[in-house]
């Protein structure tokens, strides 16, 4: 991150306004992708008018970067009015989509009216591991098409490669394939589950042996040692605010529901019975999410990782408490440095017990 | 360049965040911080008002400097936005 965007950042946290906001304009999707976290319904969504209103409120409330996302939004027969009232608001504008419904006239507006990004899945390079993963016969071809497209025109392009069981081994290809598009590549080895089902798509995970590998490739983490054993904890770590959920960004469904982050599923408000700015200062839930500092999680206080682990609060809230861990980012921690967490250590420890 | 119609350039991601304007350009990802002055010469930059009155009316009065060095430096300003397009010193006034 630039010293510039820390910069914007710390003064966002120091006034209290949420500098970027996630929305879900709907779940529909039209690929059924095996890893997906959402139930794709397609109850109430919020209608132009509404979105209107809240982009409006958005940007009256400080927000800067604004994220599109789905399900996917390109089955809004409304999206391009959605965008340009976004653009009109002069926000930083990123998409999120399969692209798969991204002909020439969509590429002419995502171009004209200024999108800073658009973000796009690619599971393989493999046209039959990508389509086993998103169902639908013929998309990676849809999709690599609709990103050659927006690169004529200059829309800037990323290429996000969530890996999974099936697809571990391909990421070289899919960097190659962003390469040739003049896109960049990032990858995620995070399986998100289902929102009311921590244990769902676990299965889908990457082995141990793998994660592991990831982070000692040279090509993916540069030269920083991302492996090293984590520096002794101090006052600094443990008074550290985790991340930006609740405290500089937020998200809204389909349906107008607040939540600190898009993986972190506490209704805070609903912006149909409350405006955005009442429910981002004076939220019940938003306000216990920014008081909430490392030292007071209960198992990851005392961990040796707790000044460099990834922890997500919304993984560790679907987990169980947002005050506990998340096992997930253990896992990396594990991967990354061959050290055990506090919270693996318990678990283990209960595990002899129970034997 | 005292008499030019300085103008946003169009599509830019803007914000004021605590009195100071922060902008993004879509086409190249840069990210700029203006500080106050910069940002109040940002705001008034329609394309419809000249920088002298921008000045003159706006920068002038509120941070107490004589009409002929914030001048000079608004005009070093909006060459050095517009050396970024992010601006446009436009050299007649825009149509409504």
């Amino acid at each position: 991150m630039s010293s510039l965007m820390e910069s914007l950042n710390q003064r966002a946290l120091d006034a209290g306004v949420p500098l970027g906001v996630h929305i879900d304009l709907t779940w529909r999707c039209n690929e059924r992708c095996i890893h997906c976290y959402l139930d794709h319904s397609d109850s109430a969504e919020l209608t132009l008018d509404e979105l209107r209103g809240l982009l409006d409120r958005l940007a009256e409330a400080g927000v800067f970067f604004l994220t599109l996302s789905g399900g996917e939004i390109f089955l809004r027969g409304d999206l391009e009015q959605i965008v340009a009232h976004a653009r009109a608001r002069s926000f930083d504008i990123k998409l999120k989509t399969n692209a798969l419904l991204i002909g020439p006239e969509q590429v002419a507006w995502i171009s004209r009216l200024g999108v800073h990004q658009v973000q796009v899945s690619i599971y393989s390079h493999r046209a039959e591991v990508h389509d086993a993963i998103t169902k639908v016969r013929g998309s990676l071809d849809r999709t690599v098409r609709a990103m050659a497209r927006l690169r004529t025109q200059g829309v800037r392009v990323v290429i996000a490669c969530v890996l999974m069981k099936g697809n571990a081994g391909d990421f070289d290809g899919v960097r190659r394939l962003a390469s040739d598009l003049g896109a960049e590549f990032t990858l995620d080895p995070t399986i998100t589950p289902h929102l009311d089902d921590y244990s769902s798509l676990r299965d889908l995970n990457i082995s141990r042996e793998e994660l592991a590998s990831l982070y000692r490739n040279r090509s993916l983490t540069g030269d920083a040692d991302i492996c090293a054993p984590p520096p002794p904890v101090d006052d600094d770590a443990l008074d550290s605010t985790l991340c930006s959920a609740g405290h500089t960004s937020c998200y809204v469904s389909p349906h107008g529901d607040v939540w600190p982050c898009v993986q972190f599923p506490v209704v805070c408000g609903n912006v149909r019975d409350s405006a955005f700015l009442d429910i981002w200062n004076s939220s019940a839930q938003l306000r216990e999410v920014r008081a909430i500092r490392a030292r007071d999680l209960t198992t990851c206080s005392s961990c040796g990782h707790v000044g460099t682990c990834s922890r997500c609060p919304g993984l560790a809230y679907m987990e169980g408490s947002m005050y506990g861990p998340s096992t997930a980012d253990c896992e990396k921690s594990l991967a990354r440095t061959g050290i055990p967490s506090a919270n693996m250590v318990r678990r283990q420890s209960l595990v002899q017990i129970a034997v | 360049m005292s008499d030019c119609y300085p103008k946003r350039a169009a599509n830019l991601a803007s914000r004021v965040l605590r009195g100071q304007a922060i902008v993004m350009n879509p086409v190249d990802s840069s990210l700029f911080s203006l500080n106050e002055t910069a940002t109040v010469i940002w705001e008034a930059a329609d394309g419809r008002t000249s920088l002298r009155e921008i000045v003159e009316r706006e920068i002038c009065p509120r941070f107490e400097i004589d009409p002929e060095s914030a001048l000079q430096d608004a005009e070093e300003l909006v060459r050095s936005l517009a050396a970024a397009s992010i601006l446009s010193p436009a050299e007649e006034s825009a149509r409504e």
